[in-house]
């Protein structure tokens, strides 16, 4: 016990002894100047703690959360269902596969005036933004989990007695859920990635217009004040992801993954 | 013996069985008896079709024709009678070990209650007690094979079939298996099918031998040890039968291996 304890207590040390590297990298990086648009680390916490008090970023996230968390629960829900059908059926997979690499591939930024033509610049275009960003690393990471699935553990499913839907409930999504975590891992973080990008591309709102206003005004320190919340942001969902997976799966999933 | 052979009644059958995977023939006109309560071993060198058989009898595969029977009535996909020992034990890494081996009830939707003393007796019983929460990747590989085993044992199938389940295993751990397993042949009342590549094995733990050839696949002979059946299990390797019935076997499979 004691030894996890410890183990334990220099994990965080050694990832406060990171953050606090980079922060501080940054900070010198700030000050030598890099260049006349890059505010130090404590310019920028000046600049959020501003936000901050004044609610504007409250407000803003109001706005960058609506087609984030829509757009990431969308690509999770679906992503993980269409992935599983796609590693079940190979007749899925001829069908969906080719959607979901033309999504990974495409150049983003270039398609993103057809949705704008096509959906408006409302909310529905950046919920494709953010989708498109998502969905395919986490369809494609669950097929790929579900099609490696161990044969023996499926045969003994079936020499058990097991019905279709027990074998895909009972081994075979549990068999993959390590991979599929991960895929939404990678997927909820492109998806951040896609929301940002929309607020820049699409119409500046939320997050985004704080990003461009303070830019085109050169206050630098609130831009990076953005960005930097949205990266905090991106860390605690994935956290939380890390919870739900735990809770889900416990913990032994992370182990025998690495065994 | 002969006229006991004869009357035998025989938990399994197969029927000309053949099976092709493509052009290639694994499996052409086999038939052989399985006689209840005894322990079968199915023996040759590699590509002779001896897993492919036992995985047709599991009604884990299709065949191409031919017919398999248990108690006399035919069958084609698993079934409450048969239960399966798998080579790489087939455990599920994120259930513990008693969950493991509740999880043929499970799937029969036994109730939890129900199911888990069902599965703590086997536990006992393989000597596993006290790793009931443990999980496979903190065991031994000859401790995931006794979960396997009890896992097979708590559906109480008439007829247990074994894929090679000791090959993954150390040599010190296997022969305490072997030695186990005469044990379980004669307090269970179950009937086997053990596929094996070792001759030793084969003739220390069989009642019956079908030695498989390849090329076409089918039974060259089969050998029901007699003598030494009765024996303690550690005189047995002394035996004079015993030692007989390695070296036959050993010349007849000698030219089929490569």
């Amino acid at each position: 016990m004691i030894k996890i304890g410890l183990e334990r207590y220099r994990s965080s040390l050694l990832s406060a002894l990171s953050a606090l590297i980079g922060l501080g990298a940054w900070e010198i990086a700030g000050r030598v100047p890099i260049s006349f648009a890059f505010p130090t680390f404590l310019e920028s916490m000046q600049a959020l703690w501003v936000l901050l008090m004044d609610g504007s970023l409250f407000k803003a996230y109001a706005e960058t959360l609506k087609p984030l968390i829509l757009g990431v629960f969308i690509s999770g829900v679906l992503g993980v269902v269409i992935g599983v059908g796609i590693g079940l059926s190979e007749k899925f997979d001829w069908l969906a596969s080719p959607i979901f690499v033309v999504m990974q591939t495409a150049p983003l930024a270039a398609l993103i005036p057809l949705l704008v033509i096509a959906y408006g610049i409302g909310l529905t275009s950046k919920v494709f933004v953010v989708c498109i960003m998502a969905m395919p690393v986490i369809v494609l990471n669950t097929a790929g989990a579900v099609r490696n699935t161990p044969a023996s553990i499926v045969e003994m499913g079936q020499s058990f007695l097991g019905s279709r839907a027990q074998i895909i409930y009972k081994i075979i999504i549990p068999a993959a859920s390590p991979i599929i975590f991960a895929g939404l891992r990678l997927g909820v973080s492109a998806g951040f990635i896609g929301a940002i990008l929309a607020e820049l591309k699409i119409t500046p709102t939320g997050i985004g217009d704080i990003i461009t206003y303070s830019r085109s005004t050169a206050d630098y320190p609130s831009m990076y004040a953005a960005i930097f919340s949205i990266i905090v942001l991106a860390v605690i969902f994935l956290n939380v992801l890390e919870k739900i997976e735990v809770l889900l799966f416990g913990r032994v999933n992370a182990k025998y993954a690495a065994d | 013996m002969t006229v006991e052979s004869q009357t035998a009644d025989h938990a399994v059958s197969v029927r000309s069985i053949c099976k092709n995977y493509g052009n290639v023939e694994a499996l052409r006109d086999m038939s052989l008896d399985f006689p209840r309560g005894q322990l079968t071993s199915l023996l040759g060198p590699s590509g002779c079709g001896k897993t492919t058989l036992l995985k047709i009898i599991a009604g884990l595969l299709p065949a191409n024709s031919g017919e398999v029977l248990i108690n006399g009535k035919p069958v084609n996909a698993p079934g409450p009678d048969r239960a399966f020992v798998f080579q790489d034990f087939a455990l599920l890494p994120w259930a513990s070990v008693l969950r493991n081996v509740a999880f043929g009830l499970e799937l029969r939707n036994v109730a939890k209650s129900e199911r888990e003393a069902i599965a703590e007796k086997y536990i006992a019983n393989v000597g596993l007690k006290g790793f009931e929460s443990s999980y496979p990747h903190e065991l031994s590989g000859g401790m995931r094979q006794r979960v396997g085993l009890a896992r097979a044992l708590s559906v109480n199938a008439e007829v247990l079939l074994m894929d090679e389940p000791f090959s993954a295993v150390d040599e010190q751990t296997r022969r305490k298996f072997q030695e186990d397993l005469l044990d379980l042949v004669k307090n269970e009342n179950k009937t086997f099918i053990f596929v094996t590549h070792s001759i030793e094995e084969a003739v220390y733990v069989s009642d019956q031998i079908a030695i498989l050839l390849p090329r076409p696949s089918r039974v060259s002979e089969i050998i029901r040890p007699s003598g030494f059946r009765h024996k303690a299990v550690d005189s047995i390797r002394r035996d004079s039968e015993y030692l007989d019935i390695v070296d036959r076997i050993w010349a007849s499979l000698r030219t089929y291996v490569q």
